[in-house]
């Protein structure tokens, strides 16, 4: 399998008045093509702020990101976007929808954001809702829907445009045991049908099962 | 792409008719009073632009035509004498008391003519004729005021400084921007009315002759006349203009409540548009994550702001066309004409566009990587 994203020696620390917080120490991490890996830890050991410098939200303090044999670290602000656009889907633990458009036009504007046409944008996102068994769902709204389908159609809407890296942030948090057990699933089967790298912050021990490689993180380290 | 901004700025309606009603508001405050303005400053040089003359001959330092000292009307003969000129009339505005039959006064303005020259005659005349004013005491008043003059109809006799006077005619809306009406009558009749004596006027209106120019002939007249001002008809209108609107703060204040709408609205706009920004910050934090361009969450809350603004106009504006209409029947000049209409449009535009930049400044300024906290 093929690296898709590594972070080379990362450290990130955060100034606050007189002193600095280090949120990461030197992290080595690498997710390959096809891979899913969950990221655990206690709270405030710094999955997140890790799941960030790999998501190209956050720039590290030092160290490098290497995605796609690119390295993105020095990229300025203007030019993250882009990458970001390009190569990484994000799920988040409160969905994230936008209220205000249905389940297939929250995919479409994805898709649309990457440059696809307004038609073939619409047939792609019903092809990606049917993807995560939703696509009779196009035309609701995230308020109609239940927490598990809202993430499913999260997942639809990380997935469009096909990025190499998909970047998930307590995916299940917010859901019962049942949606949250179909949701892993289809990220696990998004990572091993579509050779996407998946990589999942959580402190829910019942994904382990799913995982290919499980990176404890402790104290801004890997365990 | 998806209608984010539509969708959003209608996801509210109660927000979204506070919104509306704001720019409305501002709409019909601005116009309102800019076309009072614009009334206001029409009627304080009505009978200057309605003269039909090209130049206006007044005593020295003159800057208004309803304060005009008198000069020798020896005078008008000079400028009858002089080369270019078409025509010129002896003209006469000025204050006095009309005296109605139950013994009440009311402040006018009499404006005294010769009828058989086309020199500051009355306009719009809706009864009677400007040859009818050379019948003994004749007078032609406004029918907008003949409420407040008690004058019923033709034929009426009411006193002016003593003098009998008779109305033989009524013109439609011309206003006087003072309490003052305007009433039309013979240089003569007028000399009497004001106490003016017999070899004195007020003002000399001249017509150039075809073919001459007006700069020429008033260069020509000031150097024949140098204890007089010669003004053309659109400087002494301006002047006028000018006097009542800015040195008696009229118009200022008119003015400051246009601002004042403006600057309502654009509170009103900013205040709601940010508002409608702060609860859907989540998700521009979410479209930031995702990677979409500043430009494209720049466009949604400018495409909010434009559609506020042309909803918030065609409100107002209907608005506005129904106080207009209302202020004329209740004797007020507000003045609502197609570059008013679309000077509004744009500048409620450009108000909704400002408003909005302070929504625009936070979400340039947004972390994305707030979307991971909490």
């Amino acid at each position: 399998m093929s690296v898709a994203i590594s972070v080379r020696n990362v450290t990130k620390s955060y100034e606050e008045g007189s002193t600095g917080t280090l949120a990461l120490a030197g992290v080595d991490m690498t997710v390959s093509h096809g891979e899913i890996v969950l990221l655990m830890g206690p709270s405030g050991s710094g999955k997140t702020t890790l799941l960030s410098i790999m998501g190209c939200i956050l720039r590290p303090t030092s160290g490098e990101v290497i995605l796609e044999e690119m390295n993105v670290t020095g990229l300025d602000e203007k030019q993250l976007p882009s990458v970001r656009l390009k190569h990484i889907g994000f799920v988040f633990q409160g969905f994230n929808l936008f209220p205000t458009l249905t389940a297939g036009e929250n995919v479409e504007l994805t898709l649309q954001l990457k440059g696809m046409r307004s038609k073939q944008a619409k047939e792609e996102a019903r092809r990606l809702l049917g993807l995560v068994n939703l696509e009779e769902k196009y035309n609701s709204f995230p308020a109609d829907i239940s927490g598990g389908q809202k993430q499913r159609v999260a997942i639809a809407r990380a997935v469009a445009g096909a990025p190499e890296v998909v970047l998930a942030d307590e995916p299940t948090a917010a859901l019962d045991l049942q949606s949250g057990k179909t949701v892993v699933e289809m990220m696990a089967r998004l990572a091993h049908e579509q050779n996407r790298a998946v990589v999942i912050v959580t402190h829910d021990n019942r994904l382990i099962d799913y995982a290919d490689r499980i990176v404890r993180i402790e104290d801004g380290r890997v365990a | 792409m998806p209608p984010l901004a539509r969708r959003n700025l209608f996801h509210d309606k109660v927000r979204l008719a506070v919104t509306l009603t704001g720019i409305a508001f501002s709409v019909v405050l601005m116009v309102v009073e800019s076309g009072l303005f614009q009334g206001f400053s029409t009627s304080t040089s009505s009978v200057i632009d309605h003269s039909g003359a090209d130049l206006w001959i007044a005593a020295k330092n003159t800057v208004y035509i309803d304060q005009a000292a008198t000069f020798n009307e020896r005078k008008y003969y000079q400028v009858l004498a002089t080369p270019g000129v078409a025509q010129a009339e002896k003209y006469i505005v000025r204050w006095t008391v009309w005296k109605e039959p139950n013994g009440r006064n009311e402040s006018v303005q009499i404006v005294g003519i010769n009828p058989d020259v086309p020199l500051g005659l009355p306009w719009n005349l809706v009864a009677g004729d400007a040859q009818q004013l050379k019948e003994p005491n004749a007078v032609i008043i406004d029918e907008i005021y003949k409420q407040k003059l008690s004058a019923n109809g033709i034929g009426d006799h009411f006193e002016i400084r003593d003098y009998r006077a008779k109305v033989v005619g009524f013109t439609n809306g011309i206003r006087a921007f003072t309490t003052a009406p305007y009433v039309f009558t013979t240089f003569k009749n007028a000399q009497d009315f004001t106490g003016i004596a017999e070899d004195q006027t007020n003002f000399v209106l001249v017509k150039a002759a075809p073919g001459v120019s007006i700069s020429a002939l008033r260069t020509e007249l000031q150097a024949r006349l140098p204890e007089n001002d010669v003004r053309t008809t659109a400087e002494f209108s301006g002047m006028t203009r000018h006097y009542w609107m800015f040195t008696t703060g009229a118009g200022v204040a008119v003015l400051m409540a246009a601002a004042l709408g403006l600057i309502v609205g654009i509170a009103v706009v900013a205040q709601t548009i940010y508002a409608t920004t702060m609860d859907h910050i989540r998700e521009y934090g979410t479209l930031k994550a995702m990677g979409a361009p500043n430009s494209y969450v720049f466009g949604v809350i400018m495409t909010q702001a434009a559609i506020a603004a042309v909803m918030g106009y065609a409100i107002g504006m209907v608005v506005s066309i129904f106080v207009v209409r209302g202020g004329s029947m209740g004797g007020a000049a507000i003045v609502l004409n197609w570059q008013t209409v679309v000077l509004m449009f744009f500048l409620t535009l450009a108000m909704c566009l400002c408003a909005a930049v302070v929504s625009v400044r936070k979400l340039m300024t947004l972390d994305p990587a707030m979307v991971f906290k909490g």
